[in-house]
């Protein structure tokens, strides 16, 4: 099988990263290991190759009330310089991707969405928005660089010789690398202070580079990124979010307060079943598919992601629980080798992230 | 941290890559460097219990890391007269030092274990999995 390549994928294979095919590309999955790059994020500040994920451009006239039908973002909020997160749904209100929203102008917009979902989305949105409002895949030639940790705003400042501290969480701001446009913005996937940098993709490597010349800064693979975001209770698509559950079974129902009549919003806050965090005491982790059971040993659900949490020395998980028994403050997971005694927890199941912290 | 190089010669090797010491009537046993290495950071072991016996194949304990769980498999016929405690707080040492620290049970053998590959047979063996 052949997967697709980042700008990046030849320098990830240089420097003795772990590969491995993610939604058709092939990924770095971790460099030094998982557990010292988690560390290293949540104590400094890491590098994420994130150039898969999908980027498209949304602009004419028309444009901001065609988008605001197409999904559940409230656009009428967003101000030109801010991003927000949300969905696009299907009829029925389940998640055909989660997905964030940046506002360049009036009817100008950038839509990121998830790698294994662009085909699809790009197809969704084009036959929702009308031909007078102009729909562009700007993927390939994107690159999508996260700086992630505490000390991103200073590497960051370094870099590129301008102050950060005025940006806020979800806020964004256009600026240039090299004599080439990049756009920062003040968001992430690991609960920790960060930035998404999306530059042209012929200018990715040199980016990378200057990053990571910083003595602070270390390249993080996807396995990283996959217990960060778990520990900061951020779903991930085809996990904690699907085409059968509404964002409000995933516990973001208060999210959706737009006003426009967007596809899918009538389904949108249905609730059959509800997302519940699990804390589970000792390293034996509960895996994605494990069946979630009640004391007394009725069928209660069904594990969508479980891991060791590095962050936090114990195990954590979130399953799909029925709403019936979502109240419930335990469980067993039944795991491959051993059934796990569960407790209800809260997200973010690591609370000292530095994610929102004012600068 | 080990890897599919620096085979220890002194010890003889399983195609499920664990290793094992023989120490006159007993062997120690362990993960090897290849199999901590393709497991990545590994999180938690379940060790078997002293006075566990088990045949030449079977599971006999798993090991977990971030992305994967594992069964242990045994390289011998034996019986579990000692298992590594440190294990159970510190799984990383199955990726730190998989021949020495990392140890993971001592055994009784009931005769000399036959079917495993000497130091340089395995190398060849783990070239042939890359």
């Amino acid at each position: 099988m052949s997967e697709l390549h980042t700008p990046l994928t030849q320098w990830h294979q240089a420097h003795g990263a772990k590969m491995a095919p993610f939604a058709g590309w092939l990924m770095p999955i971790q460099y030094e290991g998982i557990l010292a790059e988690h560390k290293h994020t949540r104590e400094h500040v890491s590098l994420f190759d994130i150039c898969h994920m999908g980027e498209f451009r949304i602009q004419n006239p028309g444009a901001d009330e065609a988008l605001a039908r197409a999904v559940s973002h409230n656009l009428a909020t967003l101000a030109p310089g801010r991003c927000r997160y949300g969905f696009l749904l299907n009829a029925a209100g389940g998640v055909l991707d989660d997905c964030i929203i940046y506002r360049f102008g009036p009817d100008d917009f950038m839509i990121v969405v998830n790698a294994a979902c662009a085909a699809n989305d790009f197809a969704a949105l084009r036959e929702r928005l009308p031909e007078s409002v102009s729909l562009r895949d700007i993927s390939d030639a994107t690159a999508k660089i996260d700086l992630q940790g505490p000390e991103s705003v200073a590497v960051l400042e370094d870099a590129l010789g301008e102050n950060f501290h005025g940006l806020p969480y979800f806020a964004f701001r256009k600026t240039t690398f090299n004599g080439a446009p990049l756009l920062a913005s003040r968001t992430g996937y690991t609960g920790e202070l960060g930035f998404e940098l999306y530059c042209p993709a012929n200018k990715a490597e040199t980016l990378w580079e200057t990053l990571l010349a910083d003595s602070r800064v270390k390249p993080a693979g996807l396995g990283a990124r996959d217990t960060l975001r778990l520990e900061a209770g951020l779903p991930l698509y085809g996990h904690e979010l699907d085409e059968k559950h509404s964002p409000a079974e995933a516990g973001m129902g208060r999210m959706l307060t737009s006003g426009a009549d967007y596809v899918g919003k009538a389904g949108a806050l249905a609730e059959r079943e509800n997302l519940v965090p699990l804390r589970i005491e000792g390293r034996r982790a509960a895996r994605n598919g494990d069946a979630v059971v009640l004391p007394n040993g009725t069928e209660a659900g069904v594990v969508t992601s479980g891991s060791f949490a590095p962050s936090l020395e114990c195990v954590i998980a979130l399953a799909w629980v029925k709403a019936a028994h979502a109240g419930e403050e335990n469980f067993i997971v039944r795991a491959a080798r051993s059934d796990l005694p569960a407790r209800r927890t809260t997200v973010p199941f690591y609370k000292n992230g530095t994610a929102r912290n004012k600068l | 941290m080990p890897g599919a190089e620096n085979i220890p010669a002194d010890l003889l090797y399983s195609d499920t890559h664990e290793w094992l010491r023989i120490e006159g009537e007993e062997a120690v046993i362990g993960i090897t460097g290849f199999a901590q290495d393709a497991l990545g950071d590994i999180t938690y072991v379940e060790l078997p219990a002293v006075g566990d016996a088990f045949s030449i194949g079977q599971p006999f304990g798993s090991v977990e890391s971030v992305k994967a769980a594992s069964d242990l498999v045994a390289p011998a016929n034996g019986t579990v007269v000692a298992v590594n405690d440190s294990l159970e707080n510190s799984p990383e040492l199955l990726n730190v030092s998989p021949y020495d620290e990392g140890w993971i049970a001592r055994i009784a053998l009931p005769g000399a274990p036959g079917g495993l590959m000497d130091a340089a047979a395995y190398e060849e063996f783990c070239a042939g999995e890359k």
